[in-house]
């Protein structure tokens, strides 16, 4: 494989996690358009914990991902208050916000003869830990999708558990999940919280693969993918997302290059069909039933 | 067990519920009975945790409940079902009763981190006999919402009673279903009442209410206008009013 193939390697595992940000979100029904914002906090100060201060890459990006995780948490109490159409505008306000403030942030340092550090429009250049510590990009890539393993594996074994079930019910029905004992602030802003660590996550991964960011890169357009993914792959599991992320970065934007800007039309296209023809995804727990009706596979097992 | 006093719901100008006071004794079936809009509803919501009451007290256990928030009176032993069913439809049927399940899990093992865990063998026992107590256990894998409607009405309660509740507020339980259905749910009642469950039944279908209740208070504009014994209530005169006369409409009696 060449560089080019792997870089889409790598940007398809930066995705998918991206999509699992916005997917445990979703499973209690609300739709977060924020993520793009949680994604850029992790990403600036995961990038300046490894630039400026010259931390490793796993504790900057733990650290990130805290950071987005905190102010996901501030987020999550008012999304209580509203939701529908309301969070959707909400949230886009706050990623805004979020966007803004790093076009306005300018906190530059003098490393041996060059200067370093986020720069406000001009963006954060020199995000330069992978090829300074000598990673290839194939390392770079492996260590994405190491990263991608563990939240998907964590996801879908808390799917299983009963804190999968416990945000279901909150997703499927509010007042009947409250009448059976839960909680709905603790669940709905644990959910923000842990999709704003997983947002972070990706933002500092993001940062570290370009090497380059700037506020444009965290807009509207990044917020519509992270929360397309999981909307398109269905909410049955974690795998939707992950198959949803590979088909949108890899048949959708690569393959069909050529086609240019008609695939952001095709892109859209196939967000309307999901939605009117598949309205809980090309995944959901009703299609896979069938599908291992159908083959025989996989029964449901009690636990 | 249950005690309310002077409960008043006022929404605008129209007083839903007003004055309402009645006692229900640990260990009875007590009914709530009255016309379309009566206020009996609105009544299982603010005891519920729903609504907050306009004016005056819940009781439950000794302990004031009148503010508590859904997730607060379960806890304190008040399960529900709803009178328009509202399950987890696009979860199965097991799925509906773990989820249920979680606080009384919580209670038992006395860890807030049990819903972290997987089911232990004895919640998944537990949840195998309320499927069984519920005539539901071939209908485990199927998704709450494919069911069908007798179906839905059973796994709600089966639900509620998942969390092991002293206490079950039913809103109209047998709503749509055929006498026979009727029939098991009566059984069920009485099954409950002896393992010594108290339950607060609001219901329009008199075969059952007569039936099985202990006592019965009526409601009519919000306003208790009866209470007694099953036999008691049939006699009164306002009951009869309130149900045949005035051209209030709406009677399903």
């Amino acid at each position: 494989m060449d560089d080019f193939t792997w870089g889409l390697v790598q940007i398809v595992g930066v995705h998918t996690i991206l999509g699992l940000s916005a997917y445990v979100i979703l499973l209690t029904g609300q739709v977060s358009m924020a993520q793009a914002g949680f994604v850029a906090i992790g990403a600036y100060v995961a990038g300046m914990l490894t630039v400026l201060a010259e931390w490793h890459i796993i504790p900057s990006m733990i650290t990130g991902g805290l950071a987005a995780a905190v102010l996901a948490c501030i987020v999550g109490f008012p999304a209580l208050r509203v939701r529908g159409l309301m969070l959707v505008v909400a949230t886009i306000a706050f990623g805004e916000f979020v966007r803004l403030f790093w076009f306005n942030f300018d906190y530059r340092i003098a490393k041996g003869d060059i200067i370093v550090g986020p720069e406000g429009g001009e963006g954060f250049k020199q995000i330069r830990f992978f090829p300074e510590n000598g990673w290839t990009t194939q390392d770079v890539a492996a260590f994405i999708w190491i990263v991608a393993a563990i939240i998907l594996a964590t996801l879908w074994w808390m799917d299983r558990s009963r804190a999968g079930k416990v945000l279901r019910a909150v997703g499927e029905d509010e007042m009947a999940a409250q009448s059976v004992g839960i909680n709905l602030t603790v669940v709905k802003v644990s959910a923000f919280t842990a999709g704003g660590f997983i947002a972070g996550i990706a933002g500092a991964l993001y940062a570290h693969y370009t090497t380059h960011i700037e506020h444009l890169n965290f807009d509207i357009l990044m917020a519509t993918f992270a929360i397309a993914y999981p909307i398109l792959g269905g909410l049955a599991n974690v795998w939707g997302t992950l198959f949803a992320a590979i088909f949108i970065q890899v048949i959708v934007i690569e393959v069909l290059r050529d086609l240019g800007d008609v695939r952001n039309l095709m892109f859209g296209a196939l967000i309307i069909l999901v939605m009117n023809f598949l309205p809980r995804g090309l995944f959901s727990a009703q299609v896979v039933r069938k599908l291992r009706e159908w083959t025989g596979l996989g029964k449901t097992s009690d636990a | 067990m249950l005690e309310v006093t002077s409960l008043s719901k006022h929404f605008g100008g129209v007083r839903a519920v007003d004055e309402l006071d009645f006692t229900v004794e640990a260990g009875e079936i007590f009914g709530l009975i009255g016309p379309n809009g009566s206020g009996k509803s609105t009544t299982v919501n603010m005891i519920a945790g729903i609504f907050a009451p306009t004016d005056g007290k819940i009781f439950f256990d000794g302990e004031d409940i009148t503010e508590a928030p859904p997730h607060v009176t379960l806890h304190a032993g008040i399960a529900r079902t709803f009178q328009n069913i509202r399950l987890f439809n696009n979860m199965t049927v097991w799925e509906n009763l773990w989820v249920a399940q979680n606080s009384a899990e919580q209670k038992r093992t006395g860890n807030p981190l049990a819903r972290w865990m997987g089911g232990s063998r004895r919640a998944a026992a537990a949840v195998e006999e309320y499927l069984d107590f519920s005539n539901l256990a071939h209908k485990r894998d199927e998704l709450a919402g494919n069911l069908a409607f007798g179906e839905q009405r059973r796994l709600e309660v089966a639900r509620a009673l998942a969390a092991q509740p002293k206490f079950l507020l039913l809103d109209e339980p047998a709503a749509g279903m055929n006498l026979e259905e009727v029939k098991e749910l009566d059984e069920r009642l009485r099954v409950l009442r002896d393992r010594g469950v108290t339950i607060l039944l609001v219901e329009h279908v008199m075969e059952l209410v007569m039936e099985v209740t202990d006592r019965i208070a009526v409601l009519n504009f919000g306003r208790k206008i009866a209470e007694g014994t099953p036999a008691e209530v049939q006699q009164n005169q306002a009951v009869m009013d309130a149900y045949l006369g005035a051209g209030e409409g709406g009677s399903d009696a």
